[in-house]
């Protein structure tokens, strides 16, 4: 399985990021370096094997249903890099 | 070619939580922008959920109300996606394991039952809200994100217009009886979405579907199932094929339209959510909710035949809502008089609703007030003519009916000695009637009647001032 | 010597004593950083005044109570990635250049509370990705052994401040070793507890199933010290563990003799430096010596733990990363066409080439299609690696491992080569995996001068024992007064 200059681009749009053609092509090197090296884990089949999704049996932990208090909008939008009328903004999201 | 719409549903509906899913933070509708929000609702950097042990417990019910399976072992997942309305960029959800699966809910359209399948039910977060789309720019409110849901997510089963109508009413039904959620449409507490793929009749296969997504009342629910199978048939008739795709429900142009297709295909790459732990339900639990159950519609409507002796259609009426039956009840428990209750509920209240735009769950007068005005008219303080005109003044002052009969001077003249008096005068002023009676024409009393009333501007209890008529009659003529 | 450069505990006596205030104390942290700061660069962010005005307080409180916490008015300093509210937390991103989150870390709420000062926010790889501390997006750390080579990483800045006597003491994180690694380059002690005994609470996440805070110290009685002032069942993370606490000064100088210490060749294969090899035999050794079993143990499935984790921490960090989209905080581009470009143009802009590396592995592995074969595989093998060291460990109380191949490298030596830098973590990864708690301690120093770590693992909650362990070496070879030979200008 080689990774392909679409793949690098398919997923770079998954994960909202851009690159440049070079940028592509030093991906396509050294993420295809790290795959080619995790490869290796194809050797074991895995196939009865259980995935660990938790490295301790932990279950069952829940909160209790109690209102606590809230940042007040100031707080809430302190860091904002665009605010107004006590909202984040963003751009026009319908195309 | 006579063809066959296939409808499957995923039923959006905010659970009654005093807190969100993951954080503390209060659930309230209707609150200024971003003031319902912390570091775990904003998605801020380092901050973890926990679950609300509620979401759990109403999620099970809900479960067992759907006469689900509740899964011993279930997990949240992330669903990963870019919007500016989810925060942390994914959505904390269910994927492979859901909390319930395989449930039943009984339908009857023209007289035909039928039982239509719930696939799954899960557990997840709600995302915030965009406001004032403009070319300038777009609002972000975070105050509902993280607000809990359940995701109810049916077979395709459904038939007809009519089918997923009568469905998404039972189910909303189910579950504001169950007081998992208060499903109220307007608020979004309740949101559909509609699977529909038209197939020719009697065919096995399932054609190629379309998704209508957040259609959030009944009515917009059947006009945009309406809409968009006769536009299949269109499409189909001329040989196209349809589009699997996302459409838009426009309820006020009455049109659905394609949301242009996403730029990439969705590839949410759901995996694990390693900061939440397993959700393990043991059996001990399962049957204490199921024992907490509160009684559901269908037995609720038996019962009130059987105990009430109501007609099956009243037992049907009441029931069809958990707020009205629980208004019946309250009615029925401080005056027990269910037939005279439910008429007033099914016939006088519904009007005065409309036309103060309200409805079951606002509704102004309380089932004690209405108990005590049906009471006056059953004993003969008002008549019922006047019970109508009181209903409606408590509808608009808020007042008990007592004092509104008193302060308009309502109450039926029952008072013998002051009615004789009335009738004396009238019998001695009218020797015409007195002669007519005599000769045999029984019509006269009708005449006399009719003078009483007016005398008393209508308010003479007409049994009482009927036996008086007759007993001075018979005085005069001896 | 500088009161700067005794341990915890040895200023615990002073103060015990009345023959040192607080205020002395943060005054010779304070000189010292001011003399050597420049050369190291361990800082993101230092909170000098505030810690002098902090110290001053403490002074004043202390006249009045008899007793004092072990930390109280101990200067140390926090990873620039756990969360301070009114301090800058930055994770040494560009992203995140003027983040000021309003909530604190539940560990830096715990040394709140335990009346400990913080000096400053140090130095890291950009979000704990990397092993040399050179992605940071803001300054390069030197390793005061040789200001030439890096100090480890991620938390590089962490272990060069107690190594350079700059912080009595520092927490760390640690996903795959960035503790343990940049400890042992450091010549001081480094530990990842168990995962889930230390609260993640406000740590910004790397890999949520891997991530762990830990502390730095300059020797191993501090390390349990700082240690029992950070455990602690915390509601806010599921993951944390609900356990009594237990103080691991108690068990501390009970001796080894009698245990079963596990070498396994695995640990000791291609690409182990020499003097590495020969230390750590030599340490082998001492453990005879003093009373210890030495049994050989094996594992069947070590070899996959590099790849498994790579997959596994990628991922996760590709949805954890997800969250910086330049709309509630943090930085957003300049110029942007439109949501979607504004999305790409801040992620692409605001992340290093590291991170995006690591983003751009983690959706992949995660993506339709791939899933099977990278990432659920990946959860599988860990399956294996969890069971292959319960298995060693029903065989030892103890394993005994090199911390890195190598000692410290020449900054800039591997930067060209991701997967050649991802190596030399092939030692700590597995622990990660497995959950397991681990300690780095130095064993000695190579050629060159520069420190070795030694590691030492054992199954889920042997903090105690592993404490325990360490101390008897740290005690028998006396390796705790070797100083990084850091020249100071006055």
């Amino acid at each position: 399985m080689s990774l392909t200059r679409e793949d690098v681009t398919y997923v770079a749009n998954l994960a909202r990021l851009e690159f440049s053609p070079d940028e592509v092509t030093a991906l396509v090197d050294k993420m295809g370096a790290v795959l080619d090296y995790a490869q290796t884990l194809s050797e074991l089949d895995t196939s009865a094997v259980k995935a660990t999704e938790h490295v301790l049996a932990v279950q069952n932990v829940f909160r209790e249903d109690v209102p606590k208090p809230c940042l007040t909008n100031e707080q809430a939008l302190a860091n904002a890099p665009e605010s107004e009328a006590g909202c984040f903004k963003v751009p026009r999201v319908m195309e | 070619m006579e063809y066959e719409m296939v409808i499957g549903m995923e039923i959006h509906v905010e659970l009654g939580t005093k807190t969100k899913i993951f954080c503390s933070c209060p659930t309230e509708f209707g609150q200024d922008e971003n003031t319902h929000t912390c570091p775990v609702c904003l998605g801020m950097p380092g901050v973890l959920p926990v679950l609300n042990e509620k979401v759990v417990e109403y999620a099970t019910r809900a479960g067992l109300a759907l006469n689900c399976e509740i899964a011993h072992f279930s997990k949240m997942d992330r669903k990963n996606y870019f919007y500016p309305d989810l925060p942390k960029a994914y959505q904390t959800s269910q994927f492979d394991l859901p909390i319930c699966t395989g449930g039943v809910v009984e339908i009857e359209v023209d007289g035909m039952k039928k039982d239509i399948g719930i696939t799954r039910i899960h557990i997840e977060e709600d995302a915030g809200k965009l406001l004032h789309e403009s070319a300038e720019g777009t609002l972000v409110d975070v105050n509902r994100c993280g607000v809990p849901l359940v995701e109810i997510v049916t077979e395709p089963d459904m038939r007809s217009a009519e089918e997923a109508r009568v469905f998404a009413e039972k189910v909303r039904n189910i579950l504001e009886y169950t007081g998992v959620s208060d499903c109220k449409m307007q608020e979004g507490s309740m949101r559909f979405d509609v699977n529909l793929s038209m197939r020719e009749k009697g065919a096995t296969v399932l054609g190629t579907r379309t998704e209508m997504k957040n259609l959030n009342s009944f009515r917009a629910l059947v006009r945009a199932v309406q809409y968009e199978s006769k536009r299949q048939i269109i499409e189909l008739k001329k040989g196209h094929k349809i589009i699997q795709e996302t459409r838009k429900w426009d309820d006020t142009k009455g049109v659905s339209s394609s949301l242009r297709s996403k730029e990439e295909a969705q590839d949410y790459r759901y995996f694990p959510e390693p900061d939440l732990v397993p959700i393990v339900i043991e059996k001990e639990y399962i049957e204490k909710i199921k024992s907490e159950l509160p009684e559901l519609p269908e037995a609720k409507k038996q019962r009130y035949i059987d105990e009430y002796k109501l007609p099956e259609y009243d037992a049907g009426v009441l029931t069809a809502s958990g707020v009205t039956a629980r208004f019946f009840e309250e009615a029925v428990s401080l005056y027990d008089e269910a037939k005279q209750i439910s008429n007033w509920i099914m016939v006088e209240i519904p009007p005065l609703l409309k036309e103060k735009e309200l409805t079951m769950e606002n509704i102004p007068i309380k089932p004690a007030q209405l108990a005590e005005l049906l009471k006056l008219v059953k004993d003969g303080v008002i008549n019922g003519t006047s019970g109508k005109e009181v209903l409606k003044e408590m509808f608009n002052s808020g007042k008990n009916p007592d004092e509104i009969v008193k302060e308009q001077g309502l109450s039926q003249v029952s008072d013998t000695g002051e009615l004789e008096a009335i009738i004396e005068k009238i019998v001695a002023d009218n020797p015409k009637s007195l002669e007519d009676i005599g000769a045999g024409n029984e019509k006269a009393y009708g005449f006399l009647t009719g003078q009483v009333m007016k005398a008393t501007k209508g308010k003479a209890n007409p049994q009482v001032a009927n036996k008086i008529i007759r007993d001075v009659v018979a005085k005069h003529l001896g | 010597m500088e009161l700067s450069q005794k341990t915890i505990h040895e200023i615990n006596d002073l103060l015990e004593k009345k023959e040192v205030t607080v205020t002395e104390v943060t005054q010779s942290v304070v000189d010292r950083i001011a003399a050597v700061e420049n050369k190291t660069a361990a800082y993101l962010n230092l909170q000098t005044e505030e810690a002098l005005r902090a110290a001053g307080v403490i002074d004043e409180k202390l006249g009045e109570q008899k007793k004092r916490t072990p930390l109280e008015g101990i200067p140390y300093a926090l990873k620039d990635n756990m969360c301070t509210q009114g301090i800058l937390t930055t994770c040494a991103s560009k992203m995140l250049y003027n983040f000021n989150p309003p909530y604190n870390a539940h560990v830096y709420d715990r040394l709140i509370e335990e009346g400990g000062i913080l000096l400053g926010k140090t130095n890291m790889d950009e979000f704990a990705m990397g092993s040399s501390t050179e992605n940071s997006a803001y300054k390069i750390t030197h390793n005061p052994w040789d200001l030439n080579k890096v100090p480890g990483g991620s938390s590089g800045g962490s272990a060069v401040a107690v190594a350079a006597d700059t912080a009595f003491y520092t927490l760390g994180s640690d996903t795959g070793g960035s503790i343990r690694q940049p400890a042992s380059f450091c010549g001081v002690v480094g530990m990842k507890p168990t995962y889930g005994l230390v609260s993640r609470y406000g740590l910004v996440a790397f890999a949520s199933s891997l991530d762990q805070i830990g502390p730095f110290t300059k020797d191993v009685e501090d390390c349990a010290l700082v240690l029992n002032a950070i455990i602690g069942h915390d509601p806010k993370d599921s993951t944390s563990l609900n356990l009594e606490k237990k103080d691991y000064t108690q068990t501390l100088k009970q001796g080894v003799k009698g245990m079963k210490i596990g070498v396994a060749q695995a640990f000791f294969g291609e690409g182990l430096q020499p003097e590495v090899r020969k230390s750590l035999e030599d340490a082998i050794a001492v453990y005879k010596a003093m009373g210890a079993e030495i049994v050989d143990v094996s594992f069947q499935y070590l070899d996959y733990a590099l790849s498994a984790y790579y997959m596994i921490s990628s991922a996760e960090a590709s949805s954890n990363l997800a969250r910086y989209d330049g709309i509630r905080y943090g930085y957003r581009a300049e110029e942007y066409d439109g949501l979607v470009d504004l999305y790409k143009k801040t992620r692409s802009q605001g992340f290093g080439e590291e991170v995006k590396r690591r983003i751009m592995l983690g959706t992949y592995a995660l993506s339709s299609g791939y899933y099977d074969a990278y990432y659920k595989k990946a959860m599988q093998v860990r399956t294996l690696i969890k069971d292959d060291f319960n298995q060693v460990f029903d065989g030892c109380d103890v394993l005994l491992t090199p911390t890195a191949p190598t000692t410290a490298f020449g900054i800039g030596e591997k930067t060209s080569n991701p997967l050649e830098m991802y190596l030399t973590d092939i030692y700590t990864v597995p622990v990660n995996i497995a959950g397991i708690p681990g300690i780095s301690i130095p064993c000695g120093l190579d050629n060159n001068g520069m420190p070795i770590g030694m590691q030492l693992l054992g199954p889920i909650l042997s903090e105690e024992t592993l404490l325990k362990v360490a101390w008897a070496f740290e005690n028998e070879k006396g390796l705790k007064n070797l100083k990084a030979p850091l020249e100071t200008e006055v």
